[in-house]
């Protein structure tokens, strides 16, 4: 049992184009709007870093930055074994008037954005909120979908899907970790 | 392997690494520990204070919803209890606060009479302040919920202490090679042992100042240097904390009356000038304000005793919440 | 009781009389009739005793058994019956009940009160002072007429010099075959260890708790030597716990001064370190000292200056011990442990030699309070302590036969046991 089988989903080119795409996608859409990402700990940070990039390289503007750790708004405190660290939080912006892009590496059980919606209001009252992610795996567990995202994928809800930055993990890589048992 | 499988496990493989499932003592931390209470409390602090443009309109989070946090105070204290009651319903938990009679060392219902009654209706954290050192200790021997040291006795109060060294990191960036003067009454002060603890196993240095009748032969450790002359004391100092001086005890002679207490260690302007230009002054409170401390200094530029009050909230927050990870 | 005895081939040691052999001893009538090689042993119940130590029946001379007054925590046949189990036929009881031994008729209660137990023998220590308050002296002959075997304010010291002075000079007037009254004193500076709770040291700085600093015993010991000298009392100091302490009374022995000394197991065995935890087990007066006070008290021993070993069994109950530390009384009972942790920390280790770790428990506190006993020789009451030095002795709550279970030797493990007391030739089977 546990043998684990590794399938690379997308490489370093594949993942620039990913990201590209939904930058892209994002610059056209959004042009208008005052804009700010806000990338969720961990992965979603340098994910929301390179898609501001590619705004400000699109646009000429400025999209303001953010990080949002969800930890405390967790809703399974009063279940996990392994009590989670508190991460760093940094939103120097006013939210009020912003068309804030929530950014995460994967979309599953919704359950993080579900947090990070509930974080971000207690900031205050966003225009808008819009959801960009690398990988939608599938097994919604709340009506929760991505405005943006680089692929889609079926997994079985056992899988891993490992997303990899250069800037967290020392390479670009996505990756799905399956579990026989 | 991820039971509850969702996308949360892939951002925090981390654990939290508290050791006990209470806190009674600094001196039973570990280094690490302490820093991790300390990094908690950064991101405490940034709940309930604005941090350049950002602000959130709502000073709470929702971590501890669901849990009881009950403040059994044993001796008075209105800024301690204060401090954990607004940190615990910041992190969304119940709080409770019983009134406890004074003259509850009497026979008939004991303390772990009390203790029990508590957990009976199913109580989680139990934040305790005792006027005789131990009774945490002996607490958390014999009960099911976290204790939570609030000050006992002449013993600790971890949680004064992580908030000291918390503005002090704040202020210089590094505890390490700091050195701490705790001034005046030594011998019966919980918040003085703490922050020797704390602060020496990150590497500062402590110096114990007070009258020799105030300041005990046996807290002389590494780290830790004991002298009875502020004024050739403070050159060297980069932080100096005035504690309290109890009124009551100068009738026990511990020294000849407050006015002589003063001259030699009340900390003044004049006095002030002998330490460093970055030197800057703390306070446990509640101030008496010309006896250990002048106005001008309690109120001046150099003066953090604020900065303590509000950080006290965030550590504490970060207290209670990595409490209840061990729940 | 016409049964006659024969404990088979133990190592009989005998202090008085220097020997150490392997021997049989025979007893009738509760009176030993024989001591010698393969006695003849028919018609008789035999034990034998190889492997084992034939001893003098082990006397405590320092015990408090609560009763009258305190009787949740131990009665006179409660910790008679623990001095049983502990290897000792006798013991002798401070007055610090409710009310205090300052009178005859409670002198009368004590003895009687053990008559009718039919355990350990237990002989009352009178107060030196009424309600042992310190004032003014108690009818010290007439209590020692009914049978007080001596005089002690323990748990208090008599502050006042001068009243100090008085008790030991009238002392001195009342005597048994010559042999004035003796006072046992528990000599603490009370001004010095007002508020006091451990050992003044490192570990009472640091956890905050008020210390008894060690001079508060030396200052009231060389007061009270002082004393002796000016009245040639005879001045027994209780339970001795520091390094200091122990060379005033060297020094006042070499002087010719009448002082003898005790010290207690737990003083010889542990140190404040026992502490850190806030354990109120370790609550004890004079306190845990630190391991140079525990090594000059096993030096103490060895050298004679301190003569005999004596338990201070002071029972109190869980729920007074589970009390804030600084509220929780001073005790730690002892009866049941003393022989096993002084065998172990004393003979063992080497310290002591079998003979004079006997004398300690036996022919010592017999000769400081005039006591019978003490000897193994023939015509002598069969007051017999029988010990297994080679058992292991784990201590457990469960198994205490005193009523409290405040002991501070609880989880520690230690050599040796005693398992047959023979008190006037009745004999305890100790063996579970």
């Amino acid at each position: 049992m546990n043998i684990k089988k590794q399938v690379t989903l997308l490489d370093k080119i594949g993942m620039e184009k990913a990201i590209g795409k939904i930058g892209a996608d994002i610059s056209k859409r959004l042009l208008n709007e005052n804009i700010a990402f806000v990338g969720i700990q961990t992965r979603g940070v340098p994910f929301a870093k390179r898609l501001s990039e590619i705004y400000s390289a699109q646009t000429n503007k400025t999209p303001a930055m953010g990080r949002l750790d969800i930890t405390l708004y967790r809703d399974d405190l009063n279940q996990v074994l392994d009590w989670p660290v508190v991460k760093e939080s940094e939103i120097d912006f006013k939210v009020e008037g912003k068309t804030i892009i929530l950014v995460d590496d994967v979309l599953f059980t919704g359950r993080t954005v579900r947090a990070a919606l509930n974080a971000l209001s207690d900031y205050g009252r966003p225009k808008c909120v819009k959801l960009a992610v690398l990988v939608d795996r599938g097994h919604r567990e709340l009506p929760i979908e991505a405005n943006y995202f680089g692929m889609k994928i079926e997994t079985s809800p056992l899988d891993y899907v490992s997303v990899l930055f250069n800037e967290t993990d020392g390479k670009d890589e996505v990756k799905i970790i399956e579990q026989n048992i | 392997m991820n039971k509850t499988s969702d996308n949360f496990n892939s951002s925090s493989i981390q654990s939290s690494a508290l050791n006990s499932r209470h806190l009674i003592a600094l001196e039973k931390l570990t280094c690490k520990e302490i820093e991790l209470i300390l990094e908690t409390a950064r991101e405490m602090k940034k709940v309930f204070i604005a941090s350049k443009e950002g602000t959130r309109s709502v000073k709470k989070v929702p971590a501890l919803q669901g849990r009881t946090v009950v403040m059994l105070f044993f001796e008075p204290s209105t800024r301690t209890r204060n401090s954990f009651e607004l940190a615990a319903k910041r992190l969304s938990a119940d709080v409770v606060s019983i009134a406890v009679s004074v003259s509850s060392t009497t026979k008939g219902e004991s303390i772990i009479d009390t203790v029990r009654n508590l957990e009976a209706m199913a109580c989680d954290i139990i934040v305790v302040r005792h006027k005789s050192s131990g009774v945490p200790e002996l607490l958390s021997h014999k009960v099911r919920s976290a204790i939570v040291n609030a000050g006992d006795g002449a013993h600790e109060h971890p949680s004064q202490g992580l908030l000291d060294i918390f503005t002090l990191k704040e202020r210089f960036g590094s505890i390490e090679g700091l050195n701490l003067l705790i001034v005046g009454d030594i011998l019966h002060s919980r918040v003085a042992r703490s922050d020797i603890w704390g602060l020496t196993k990150l590497g500062a240095k402590v110096t114990l100042v007070g009258p020799p009748t105030l300041v005990p032969q046996g807290l002389e450790m590494p780290g830790v240097e004991i002298q009875y002359d502020l004024d050739s004391a403070l050159p060297s100092a980069d932080a100096v904390m005035l504690l309290r001086i109890q009124q009551e005890r100068m009738e026990s002679t511990f020294f000849p009356s407050l006015r002589e207490y003063s001259h030699r260690y009340g900390l003044n302007k004049k006095r002030l000038s002998l330490a460093k230009k970055h030197c800057v002054v703390l306070h446990p409170g509640p101030i008496n304000r010309g006896v250990e401390i002048d106005s001008e200094i309690a109120d001046g530029p150099r003066s953090v005793i604020l900065d303590q009050v509000t950080n006290g909230v965030a550590v504490r927050m970060s207290i209670l919440y990595l409490l209840a990870g061990k729940l | 009781m016409n049964e006659k005895i024969v404990i088979k081939s133990g190592r009989v040691l005998d202090p008085a009389s220097h020997l150490d052999e392997i021997l049989d001893v025979a007893v009738i009538d509760g009176k030993i009739s024989e001591i010698g090689k393969s006695l003849n042993a028919e018609d008789s119940k035999v034990i034998n005793a190889e492997g084992l130590w034939v001893c003098p029946g082990f006397v405590d001379m320092h015990v408090h058994l609560r009763e009258p007054g305190q009787e949740d925590r131990e009665t006179i046949a409660s910790g008679a019956l623990s001095a049983v189990y502990g290897g000792f036929t006798a013991v002798c009881c401070m007055p610090n009940t409710d009310p205090a031994v300052d009178s005859v008729g409670a002198v009368r209660y004590i003895i009687e009160r053990a008559k009718s137990a039919g355990f350990a023998k237990v002989y009352p220590i009178a107060a030196i002072t009424q309600k042992s308050e310190g004032k003014s002296l108690t009818n010290m002959a007439s209590l020692f007429e009914e049978g007080a075997v001596a005089f002690s304010d323990d748990g208090r010291t008599v502050m006042d010099a001068l009243i100090m002075r008085r008790a030991m000079e009238y002392a001195r007037g009342i005597y048994t075959n010559g042999i004035s009254a003796p006072i046992s004193l528990h000599s603490i500076d009370e001004n010095l260890a007002r508020g006091g709770q451990i050992n003044e040291g490192k570990i009472s700085a640091i956890l905050g708790l008020a210390g008894i600093p060690s001079c508060a015993e030396t200052i009231a010991i060389a007061r009270d030597i002082a004393l002796a000298e000016l009245t040639h009392a005879k001045v027994h100091f209780a339970h001795v716990s520091t390094k200091n302490a122990v060379q005033l009374i060297r020094e006042a022995k070499s002087k010719g001064i009448s002082v003898t000394a005790e010290v207690t197991p737990h003083h010889l065995a542990l140190t404040d370190s026992e502490l850190i935890g806030y354990d109120t087990r370790f609550k004890i007066n004079p306190p845990l000292r630190s391991e140079e006070d525990r090594a000059a008290l096993c030096e103490g021993l060895k050298d004679g200056t301190i003569d005999a070993i004596a338990t201070d069994h002071a029972p109190h109950t869980q729920i007074d011990k589970d009390l804030p530390f600084d509220s929780a009384p001073f005790g730690t009972i002892g009866l049941e442990t003393a022989v096993p942790v002084t065998y172990t920390i004393l003979v063992k280790s080497g310290i002591l030699s079998p003979l004079k770790w006997v004398e300690a428990l036996s022919l010592a506190p017999c000769t400081i309070f005039n006591l019978p006993g003490g000897k193994l020789k023939v015509g002598a009451q069969a007051d017999i302590t029988v010990v297994d030095p080679s058992a292991d002795f784990f201590v457990e709550p469960d198994n205490f036969k005193s009523l409290s279970k405040n002991s501070c030797f609880i989880g520690k493990k230690y050599s040796a046991k005693p398992v047959f007391t023979f008190i006037e030739g009745k004999c305890f089977s100790l063996c579970l």
